[in-house]
């Protein structure tokens, strides 16, 4: 079943490639939106089926042979820590393409692209085998590349290429590490539930740590981390509205993920010893981040510095969970369950932001946060969407934001007491930055910037946006009124995690 | 299921009307005050059955809600100024959907507080206040400086709530999984001060004590119904409650107890004396809420938990009251600063006399009912620390003088220019709308009634020690009475040395000079970083693997292919040089040939 839900994006893009462009762009988009919804659909039911009481081990798994004199193969299956990601994905995807009814640039192109770049996203997250998982990974990095450089704006192709570049040179640092896995292992295998098995860097010391250096730093890159985060602005902001929604939702997920999925548990030792490490760097991409969105004046640059502040807590909660001093199993598994309902709940906040930025664009090619002002009177039910999303991200209690970073303070204050207490700065720093810039943007005497060839007032938001954004919100709203849905497919999993690390 | 109706019910309802805009206004005013009805038909309910509810949260920690004697209390306090406050709005004329959607939702909030069982669920509402808090106070958002006071209240009070994510925090590494406020007091060791702390910190952030106190004075920009709901009956005194509710806590840490009961006995005479040299009527009552839910926090300190839950009701309804008879004369006359309102309540008696009554109620004057819930707390003070009742007794008389300060303008003969001083905040309406005068005859008539209600056995609501001695009733009277007597003489007078107390202590621009100010520029420096050095080193890479690509061009290709060339020229040479010999002339092939003889015979003689 896993298979089928990866691949159907491929198959329909193999599909469409076969339509002449000169059938419409609506044909594109229709048919995009259609298996997207086909992909959640399958995928919901695969969650339904999913039973997570007292599941330990793996679902949906499938395990064929691909290339076995290397120790490679097709190897696939979803736990707590995959599923929900999984879902988060179909979910982004199907609002990108409801997004993008009234995209009319290469339409064809666009649609394939995105099939393709679904299928990756997807077979990244139920990936069990490392080569797998690293060629999922690159392509990615591949599609994205060509989102941002053909339907990019301004500085596109430049962007495009610093983050092709910078993120490809850290997945070849992911494959080093990936290979001295492989060699230290005994059968060589670069499966991932035997190398849990087998921990065969254990005790390892300098050998060890040199394959973590390699992967986190691989990892890292993508997160991204402070410092190397310098991509993602220019990526962002150049980006298309759909593109920078992928970008922030699902891209930066996989640096997150493969640390619960590759570098916690393959390297149980090595993580505990260099824990404190991996908590030093997420503090200060929390607190690195909050501070640099708060000068930004550009609005989806802004968000793009408050991605990194964001997925600072989750490496701060990551690292947390490999301290074992002063914290007990509980508090482990809260932050370990926190890191990954921040990706879930990050990838739904940030996305629905960007699109909403997308709007901004497509009204008055600008960002420029001082261009703008009083929107919320001709266009109430943006104003009223940004001013939703804003609080969802900076952590308000009813959004899903505030169940992910609640679970990571209690459970990483025990272990890492200063650095969480300096982490709760970002929560009020980030709370500033959102209010200055709703303030500036929404309130007070109305101002747009001139575009030529705009309309003369601020459009409310369109049907195809409107049935984009706000299911997103209300997806985080549910989450954050009624989480049990969601937790308990997560910390069972969770629970396996710390215990993996912690032996 | 009563225990999660009683919150839901006002959060659904407050969603959905929030929700539906403008085509929501129509029947906003109706819909808000029959849902804040039966809010308070549940709170009742609440009240007699005590229900209890929980469900799971997170891991090991659930989220619960339980109505014990402390909340019945305040649960039916907070429902019945809701409905009030709503009735009156109802006569408001710009106050539609969105606003009564808020209300709700800040409604549902806060009854979610103070019926929540755990430390988790308790934070969640608390936040949930701060943002509806914020969109209340900016609701006319049209005028800038509303929305940026909305902020600095927002971000004010979100620094104290980080108090509280540190104490859930600490709850758990000390050993108190489950987050439940009845076993707080149990965590172990360090970690048991700074749950105490956190705990501490929030609550004076939200109480608006001091040091946050300059919060409330922003807060002030908001419209009247929402300065009487929040900002002095129900959200600032969340802060007193939950004190009230952490008092074990309290005693356990050792150091809890006189810290808090400290911070409020200094913050009820420092802020009294700021009410005092007000000129605005709302920045007056906003000082004196400031200073009386210092009260309620000097009664968690010295373990008065029943005089705390009494200031708390009795506080509700005073100020509420007053605030709404401010926003009443604001509406009519459009001003709100005490000298351009002599004569308002001689023009206007219907709101004129309630507002007397409970500016009586809070000078303390017998019977009404701060005069007893003073005292109750005041009882308790006094049997801890002869300090602490000579401070709150300071207090006493302090609120006696500003409160007839209000009432001594108010009543004052109109004087011939009196409309001057009118329409400076907004155009006033001159008429009265007929909601108000009921909504604060029924305030009024409460915090005048109470008093007399509270001298029975309230205690026993909440479970705890006696009422006051004759002589601390009598001696309070006296005092307040005399204090009111002595600011009705002094009348406008402006009294020497209190510069400093008008600008609130230039708290705010402290906080601005020591915080904001210091982080927007580091900020900034970050941000060139980042720019400058951060993504220049990062562009460095690449440009420095040009620069080797071309000198490995020039340089080394050229080399070695330099070098290829040479060996191709020299074979290509010596191809060249043996071509010579070929002249095809047979004289000179003869003459070869016989050079190669002589030369291979020399050889053989050598060799041989």
């Amino acid at each position: 079943m896993l298979s089928l839900i990866v691949f159907l994006p491929l198959l329909a893009a193999l599909g469409l490639a076969a339509v002449p462009a000169t059938a419409g762009a609506r044909v594109f988009v229709r048919s995009w939106i259609a298996v997207a919804a086909l992909d959640l659909a399958l995928i919901v039911a695969a969650w339904i089926g999913y039973d997570p009481a007292g599941r330990t081990g793996l679902a949906y798994e499938e395990n064929l042979r691909w290339i076995p004199s290397a120790g490679v193969g097709y190897h696939v299956g979803v736990d707590g820590l995959s599923l929900p990601l999984v879902a988060m994905t179909a979910v982004l995807f199907l609002a990108c393409a409801v997004f993008s009814l009234r995209q009319t640039e290469r339409v064809k192109s666009f649609v394939l692209l995105f099939l393709f770049l679904q299928t990756v996203s997807l077979g990244l997250f139920v990936a069990l085998d490392l080569i797998l998982f690293f060629v999922y990974f690159d392509l990615s990095i591949v599609a994205m590349y060509f989102v941002i450089a053909g339907w990019g704006h301004d500085n596109a192709r430049r962007a495009a290429l610093t983050f092709f570049l910078y993120t490809f040179v850290g997945s070849l640092a992911l494959l080093l590490g990936f290979i001295g896995l492989y060699l230290a292992a005994d059968p060589h295998t670069f499966d991932i539930v035997e190398l849990a098995r087998a921990n065969p860097l254990a005790g390892s010391g300098a050998y060890g740590a040199l394959v973590l250096l390699a992967i986190g730093v691989g990892l890292a890159v993508k997160t991204p981390t402070v410092p190397f985060h310098t991509w993602l602005p220019p990526a962002h902001t150049d980006a298309p509205a759909a593109g920078s929604a992928i970008l922030a939702g699902v891209l930066l997920k996989m640096g997150t993920y493969g640390f619960v999925r590759i570098a916690m548990p393959l390297l149980p030792d090595t993580w505990r010893t260099y824990a404190p490490v991996v908590v030093a760097i997420g503090v200060v991409s929390v607190l690195y981040g909050a501070l640099v969105a708060l000068a930004q004046e550009d609005f989806k640059r802004m968000i793009a510095y408050t991605s990194v502040n964001h997925m600072g807590y989750v490496i701060l909660a990551v690292g947390a969970a490999g301290i074992l001093a002063g914290s007990d199993e509980q508090a482990r598994s809260l932050a370990v369950t926190g890191a990954v309902t921040q990706m879930v709940s990050h990838g739904l906040i940030t996305a629905a932001l960007f699109l909403l930025a997308g709007v901004l664009w497509d009204r008055r090619a600008t960002y420029d946060m001082g261009s703008y002002s009083g929107l919320a009177a001709p266009a109430p039910v943006f104003a009223g969407a940004t001013a939703v999303a804003a609080f969802a991200s900076l952590g308000l209690p009813g959004f899903s934001g505030f169940i992910a970073e609640f679970q990571i303070f209690a459970g990483a204050l025990g272990s890492a007491t200063v650095a969480t207490a300096l982490a709760l700065v970002g929560i009020l720093l980030t709370a500033g930055l959102f209010l200055r810039a709703l303030n500036r943007m929404l309130l007070g005497p109305l101002r747009v910037p001139d575009a030529p060839g705009a309309a003369r007032d601020f459009d409310d938001l369109r049907t195809g946006e409107v049935m984009s954004i706000l299911p997103l919100l209300a997806l985080a709203v549910l989450i954050g009124v009624l989480p049990r849905f969601l937790l308990d497919v997560i910390e069972p999993a969770a629970e396996v995690l710390v215990g993996l690390v912690s032996r | 299921m009563l225990a999660w109706f009683l919150s839901a019910v006002p959060l659904a309802a407050g969603a959905s009307l929030a929700c539906t805009g403008r085509r929501g206004d129509r029947i906003a005013p109706l819909a808000g005050v029959l849902t804040a009805a039966l809010v308070l038909l549940l709170a009742l309910l609440a009240a007699a059955t005590r229900p209890a509810a929980s469900t799971p949260l997170f891991a090991g920690i659930e989220a619960s809600v339980a109505v014990d004697g402390l909340s019945a209390v305040i649960v039916v306090t907070v429902a019945a100024v809701t409905l009030v406050v709503l009735v009156f709005s109802a006569g408001e004329p710009d106050l539609g959907a969105r606003y009564v959607g808020l209300m709700l939702l800040f409604a549902g909030a806060m009854l979610l507080t103070v019926t929540a069982a755990g430390l988790a669920l308790l934070l969640m509402a608390w936040e949930v206040m701060g943002a509806t808090s914020w969109a209340l106070i900016g609701y006319r958002w049209h005028e800038p400086h509303r929305a940026r006071a909305a902020d600095v209240a927002f971000l004010a009070t979100r620094a104290g709530d980080l108090g509280l994510y540190l104490a859930a925090g600490a709850a758990i590494a000390g050993g108190v999984g489950t987050l439940e406020l009845a076993e707080l007091p149990g965590a172990t060791g360090p970690w048991l001060a700074v749950l105490t702390g956190g705990i501490v910190v929030a609550a004076l952030g939200k109480s608006a004590q001091l040091p946050f106190s300059f919060w409330l004075s922003r807060a002030m920009e908001g419209p009247s119904p929402v300065s009487a709901l929040l900002h002095s009956a129900t959200m600032v005194a969340a802060g007193g409650y939950l004190l009230l509710r952490s008092q074990p806590v309290l005693a356990a840490s050792g150091w809890g107890e006189p810290v808090v009961a400290w911070f409020g006995a200094v913050t009820v005479v420092v802020l009294g004396l700021v009410a005092m040299v007000q000129t605005d009527l709302k920045q007056l009552l906003a000082a004196s809420t400031s200073a009386q839910i210092g009260y309620i926090v000097l009664a968690a300190g010295v373990g008065g938990v029943a005089g705390g839950t009494s200031q708390f009701v009795a506080h509700a309804a005073t100020k509420a009251a007053l605030f709404l008879a401010a926003g009443a004369w604001l509406t009519a006359l459009g001003t709100k600063a005490l000298p351009a309102l002599r004569g308002a309540a001689r023009r206007y008696p219907s709101l004129g006399v309630p507002f007397t009554v409970a500016a009586a109620s809070l000078a303390g004057l017998p019977p009404l009912s701060l005069w007893v819930s003073k005292d109750e707390v005041l009882a308790a003070a006094v049997a801890r620390s002869p300090a602490l009742y000579v401070a709150g007794l300071l207090g006493a008389v302090i609120a006696a003088a500003y409160s007839a300060k209000a009432v001594w303008f108010v009543w004052r003969p109109e004087p011939g220019d009196v409309a001057t001083g009118w329409d400076t905040e907004e155009r006033g309406t001159r008429r009265v709308s007929a909601f108000a005068p009921p909504a604060l005859v029924a305030l009024a008539g409460s915090a005048a009634v109470l008093g007399v209600l509270a001298l029975l056995p309230v205690g026993e609501l909440v479970g705890a020690q006696g009422a006051p001695a004759a002589w601390e009733l009598a001696l309070s009277a006296v005092l307040a009475g005399g204090a009111a007597a002595t600011a009705w003489w002094w009348g406008d007078r402006p009294i020497p040395g209190t510069r400093p107390l008008h600008g609130w202590l230039g708290l705010e621009r402290g906080a601005e000079t020591l915080l904001v100010t210091p982080t927007m520029a580091l900020a900034r420096a970050l941000a060139t970083f980042d720019d400058r050095v951060l993504h220049r080193a990062v562009l460095a890479v690449p440009a420095a693997g040009l620069r080797l690509a071309r000198l490995a061009d020039r340089r080394a290709e050229f080399s070695i292919s330099g070098a290829v060339a040479g060996v191709v020229a020299g074979a290509r040479r010596l191809g060249e040089l043996a071509r010579r010999p070929q002249t095809g002339q047979l004289h000179q092939y003869y003459a070869q040939a016989a050079v190669a003889l002589a030369v291979l015979a020399l050889l053989v003689v050598v060799v041989t």
